[in-house]
């Protein structure tokens, strides 16, 4: 998202209200897919806070990262199903193949990784959802997942990203 | 009047005002953590708490007002039960090395688990791991020793109106940090130091230059010559046993000697000289329409605030360097080819209130012919540090008198070390330019700690208005003012530290409003008493003009005591 696009979404809400920001770091975000440090200190400029106060705010929420997303997105539900099912070890393993730590993005851009607390899947056990442009148009449920499976989840998607990009 | 009942007696409270507060004036210790004087309670740390008659659970006194018929009990057992429960949680992920901690000795939950009876650990939390921030010039953030009382994040943003640090992240893996948990260096601090000042703990410090001085101390071939603030004098002396405000100039003088420093002069001196160029640029932009309001520069952190947050004002502050800036140029360039010794063989050493002149001292312009003017700055902390350290009795030191030709000053110079005391010394001088007489009274309007305080007067049939400020917040203030069109003066000082140099970032920790009082009150006191008032006076600054400088603003000032200020970023 070029600025010119960042200042005009962010001149849609009023500015000097600080009871905005919310709504503000959504919106951003849905537009540019998160928020950057430019986008940041044009929302704190914008509605009269300092920086370090609008990523204190940002920063308490899962919902908002930091980092541009990979063309895959990777959530592992973490939930207490999921964790009694071993999605600890999807994790673990997700974490040393990529070599980034939720909230990351690959070097490659191809790949980012998030935790989510419920999916809402639970009888599917431990689950991993995939999304992004790297698998198309809405999201892949991938159940049952074990270190072995989450391996070739992700050659499979290495595939499918290559194909696409 | 409401009338409570604390600890089985009656007590007569202030409408409106807190148990806290009630409490304290009746002399009963309250420990807290999280409250700041001056401040909206937060009730975060829970220390505070109280047992009140007919409710179930503690209360916390901070966030309670009184009213009428209370019961209070502020030390039944069950109280202090909960309150040392608090300190233990807080060790709990607590690093535990305070014998390496530089707040070891003023650290304020050391102090509290001491008197709350803490002698073992009972419980063991995961450890906060955190890299310490050494990125900025002036000061140090160790999160593995932050305790998120939160008065760091709440001077910063409120009292200095700076916010260049919040909490981020949530629950057990909540830190206070900049903006991206980056370094303190590339978010907007100002170097200002009132975190360091708030913070309970060893997680907020001094960018420490003693090790630097030392060595230079050690090395033979270095002359090493050292300055002190106006305010130094009379706050030095709180770490050795004197009460607030009384001042130790021949003290420090005896143990800077004693410390090893071949060279003591007095930054009062530069004070005056900064008086003689800023009163004379304020004349001067008076008279060929030059930019007005005139903001002072003798607060490195203001400086650094315009720039960071209000670039539009920035020709507006004078072109001054700061007295500590002035001196280190006088040292290197002009005492050192006097007396024959090369400027590469000069080690400048200040004392300072502030943590910000560290920061200061960095500044691309404050070099010269590539070398930094002043060499390293030592807080007042940190003196008093390496005066124990050097096992100097202080107390029983003999007083001793500064070196010439830069030791001389004026009681106006001194004056520098407390809000409104530049404005004081300034006019004093611009009086005299012009109407060539010294004023027949003394500015004492302007002696308050409020954070702004006005004053018009008449000087020559010209109308001169001024205006005091202290604290960053009200400076924020005082500018929309003018902007407004709701303030039209000629000159407004700024201190960033509210209370100005005798509360900066550097002096002892804590916030002590009667020692703040007090220690302004012993400059006044300095003042009123003296036999040398003005700065247009000082035999050492007149004989300065006649040998080295000509005239106020002339060339060789301008090369060596102003500035046109650049980048704004420390080298």
């Amino acid at each position: 998202m070029n600025s010119a696009d960042l200042d005009a979404l962010i001149g849609q809400t009023p500015g000097g209200d600080p009871s905005q920001l919310i709504p503000l770091l959504q919106k951003v975000q849905e537009a540019a897919g998160f928020l950057s440090r430019e986008a940041l200190d044009a929302i704190a400029g914008h509605l009269g806070l300092s920086p370090a106060a609008v990523y204190g705010v940002a920063s308490f929420y899962n919902q908002f990262r930091f980092t541009a997303p990979g063309r895959v997105h990777l959530q592992v539900c973490r939930g207490t199903a999921c964790h009694v099912k071993g999605s600890s070890d999807v994790l673990d393993t997700l974490q040393r193949e990529l070599r980034i730590q939720p909230g990351q993005t690959t070097r490659d851009g191809a790949f980012s990784l998030e935790t989510v607390a419920c999916v809402g899947a639970c009888s599917l056990a431990p689950v991993v959802v995939a999304s992004g442009p790297g698998v198309g148009s809405g999201s892949d449920f991938h159940a049952a997942m074990d270190q072995e499976k989450t391996r070739s989840l992700l050659t499979n998607l290495e595939q499918v990203t290559e194909c696409n990009a | 009047m409401p009338m409570i009942n604390v600890n089985g007696k009656s007590v007569r409270t202030e409408p409106r005002e807190t148990l806290l507060e009630a409490l304290r004036r009746e002399g009963i210790r309250i420990p807290t953590l999280c409250h700041w004087e001056g401040l909206p309670a937060v009730g975060a740390c829970r220390l505070c708490v109280v047992e009140l008659e007919g409710q179930a659970n503690l209360v916390p006194a901070c966030a309670t007002p009184v009213v009428e018929g209370m019961r209070v009990h502020t030390h039944t057992a069950r109280v202090v039960d909960a309150r040392k429960t608090i300190i233990e949680l807080l060790l709990s992920n607590h690093p535990d090395d305070c014998l390496y901690c530089p707040r070891k000795g003023t650290c304020e939950l050391l102090r509290l688990a001491t008197e709350l009876g803490v002698t073992e650990r009972t419980y063991r939390g995961a450890r906060i791991r955190h890299a310490k921030d050494v990125s900025s010039p002036s000061l140090v953030r160790d999160p593995e020793k932050c305790i998120l009382c939160g008065r760091c994040v709440r001077v910063c943003s409120r009292v200095q109106g700076v916010g260049a640090i919040d909490f981020t992240g949530r629950g057990a893996a909540t830190l206070v940090a900049p903006a991206f948990i980056d370094g303190l260096n590339v978010s907007s601090c100002v170097h200002c130091g009132q975190c360091v000042m708030a913070c309970p703990t060893g997680a907020l410090t001094d960018a420490r230059h003693l090790r630097r001085v030392t060595a230079a101390l050690d090395d033979p071939d270095l002359t090493v010559v050292v300055q002190h603030a106006p305010s130094v004098s009379v706050t030095l002396g709180e770490y050795f046993n004197f009460p607030p405000g009384t001042d130790v100039d021949g003290l420090l003088v005896a143990a800077l000697r004693r410390l090893g420093f071949d060279v003591v002069f007095d930054t009062s001196f530069t004070a005056d000289l900064t008086v003689m160029e800023e009163a004379s640029e304020l004349v001067e932009r008076i008279r060929t329409k030059g930019p007005l309001p005139m903001f002072t520069s003798c607060s490195p952190a203001w400086v650094r605030y315009v720039e960071t947050f209000h670039p539009r004002w920035r020709d507006h502050v004078s072109t001054c360097k700061s007295p500590q800036q002035m001196m280190g140029s006088l040292i290197k360039n002009v005492w050192a080819r006097r007396r024959g010794v090369p400027a590469d063989r000069i080690f400048s050493v200040s004392v300072m209130p502030c943590t910000a002149k560290k920061a200061e001292a960095r500044r691309p312009e404050m070099l010269t012919d590539g070398r930094f003017d002043v060499d390293a700055v030592l807080t007042v902390r940190e003196l008093a540090e390496l005066i124990v350290s050097k096992g100097i009795d202080f107390r029983s030191l003999e007083p001793a008198q500064p070196d010439h030709p830069f030791g001389t000053r004026s009681s106006s110079g001194k004056l520098f070390g407390a809000t409104g005391g530049v404005l004081e010394a300034a006019l004093r001088t611009a009086c005299f330019l012009l109407t060539g007489e010294n004023p027949a009274s003394d500015l004492t309007a302007l002696r308050d700690t409020d954070g702004v305080r006005e004053l018009a007067l008449q000087v020559g049939g010209t109308e001169l208005r001024v205006v005091a400020v202290s604290g960053l917040a009200a400076a924020a203030r005082v500018l929309e003012e003018i902007e407004a069109g709701h303030l039209a003066p000629h000159l407004v000082e700024v201190m960033s530290c509210p209370g100005g140099c005798v509360a900066g970032g550097g002096q002892p920790h804590g916030q002590d409003a009667a020692a703040v009082a007090t220690r302004m009150q012993a400059l006044h006191r300095l003042d009123r008493g003296a036999p040398l008032r003005f700065a247009h006076e000082n035999p050492e600054i007149r004989a300065l003009y006649e040998a080295e400088l000509g005239e106020p603003l002339g060339e060789t000032s301008h090369h060596l005591l102003h500035t046109h200020r650049g980048g704004g970023h420390e080298a």
